[in-house]
């Protein structure tokens, strides 16, 4: 089971539509079932049951989660495969100590991978949809996949399965969903 | 406190089925204050892209909500700026903090939508991004919406069409049309357009009195000329 996580502001059934179903859609269209749970009602317990977790974006004006980083220890206490999107790389980045810094995108931009990686298309770039206002200044020993003309796209840690996208590959790239899926898979 | 509260959104609408739609799942949570629309000076010059969007007027009155209208030169250039000032008046009037569109998978419609709140403060609502075809079309029909198709815009669509209700039977031949020809289950694509007759929030049905269908091409409108709101 994936588990998808909302990150919205509260556990809103507009924010959950627009952001966490288009993931679920690309999940179950990969032959895998899911589940989903607020990050505010998130269990350890629930958190290790899951063969993989994606952390959902949320709307361009929500910023609640950058306050609650206490409330994502569990990330670096459990070793199950996360992938964050947009507002989920963000939390990846505080959870390690990382920082954000304001960067806004909306729409398609263009993402240059830096060095081949399983969980990006191949070739030297490809186009993705972006709606954020902030990017990452990733933990120290992180790697960086990918860059925009503008910042930081992609990230991933150094030895664990943790992922993090800035763009939302739900929208124009669900491969990117469905190779971190692949990626899990193989994890088990 | 925005977590707490009903947040007060205004409903960007052009009397279709999506952005009525999206109106209805924001009504599930938050607080629908206003429709707000464009409305083009000269009718005319919409005739192929944006038809009975006067509609919308009779749409908001069914559904006891304020409407936010603004007249546009109808010039594609000016639309962004036109639209970012109706949302900036609804914001005024209405003290609203956020909008709902109806966006499906256009990331060039939705991505102005988004630019215009950002540079307003309001938040950004698309309750139906990237939903499954299907499943929006089903929902559609179980929630008790009254659609027609105002516009076709593309082969095989005839004639036949323009007033023809969206129902079981519409949908199977919409299904029927997209394995066979690749169009859009939702005319995201431009293959039609819709309007709304009657939604679970209208207190009032909207009755066609007098409309003209206009042919040409495998392009066609339904223009309504007179309507009125009947009791339910």
């Amino acid at each position: 089971m994936i588990l998808l996580v909302g990150l919205g502001f509260r556990d809103s059934a507009l924010l959950r539509e627009e952001f966490v179903r288009p993931v679920g859609q690309v999940v179950e269209r990969s032959g895998r079932s899911w589940e989903y749970m607020h990050y505010s009602c998130l269990a350890r317990d629930r958190v290790e049951e899951s063969d993989a977790i994606i952390l959902c974006g949320t709307a361009l004006r929500d910023t609640a989660y950058q306050a609650e980083t206490a409330r994502f220890s569990w990330l670096n206490q459990v070793n199950v495969p996360v992938l964050g999107i947009c507002a989920g790389m963000q939390v990846l980045s505080l959870a390690f100590s990382g920082s954000l810094v304001p960067c806004c995108e909306i729409g398609m931009e263009e993402i240059r991978g830096l060095s081949p990686h399983a969980l990006l298309p191949e070739g030297p770039s490809f186009m993705a949809y972006e709606l954020h206002g902030y990017s990452c200044i990733p933990p120290e020993d992180w790697v960086v996949l990918a860059v925009s003309k503008n910042c930081i796209q992609v990230i991933s840690h150094p030895d664990r399965p943790l992922y993090g996208v800035l763009f939302h590959p739900e929208v124009r790239n669900e491969e990117i969903i469905r190779r971190f899926l692949w990626i899990a898979g193989k994890m088990k | 406190m925005e977590n707490t509260g009903r947040m007060r959104l205004g409903v960007l609408c052009s009397g279709g089925k999506d952005s009525l739609f999206a109106c209805f799942c924001a009504m599930q949570e938050e607080e629908v204050s206003c429709l707000i629309t464009v409305l083009p000076e000269n009718p005319e010059s919409y005739m192929f892209h944006t038809p009975n969007l006067h509609l919308v007027t009779l749409q908001a009155e069914a559904a006891g909500l304020p409407l936010v209208a603004i007249q546009s030169r109808g010039r594609e250039e000016e639309e962004v700026a036109d639209l970012a000032r109706a949302v900036a008046m609804a914001r005024e009037r209405h003290g609203i903090a956020g909008v709902v569109t109806g966006a499906l998978r256009s990331v060039y419609q939705s991505s102005r939508v988004q630019r215009i709140c950002r540079d307003l403060d309001l938040w950004c609502f698309n309750p139906l991004w990237c939903s499954d075809p299907d499943t929006y079309m089903e929902d559609l029909l179980e929630s008790g919406f009254d659609v027609i198709i105002s516009a076709v815009g593309s082969e095989p669509f005839g004639p036949d069409w323009l007033g023809r209700r969206l129902d079981a039977s519409a949908l199977r031949d919409l299904r029927g049309y997209a394995g066979k020809y690749g169009t859009s289950l939702t005319g995201e694509g431009g293959e039609y357009e819709t309007l709304v007759l009657d939604a679970p929030f209208f207190s009032h049905r909207v009755v066609i009195e007098e409309r003209e269908a206009c042919w040409q091409n495998y392009r066609g409108v339904l223009s309504v000329k007179r309507a009125r709101l009947e009791e339910k």
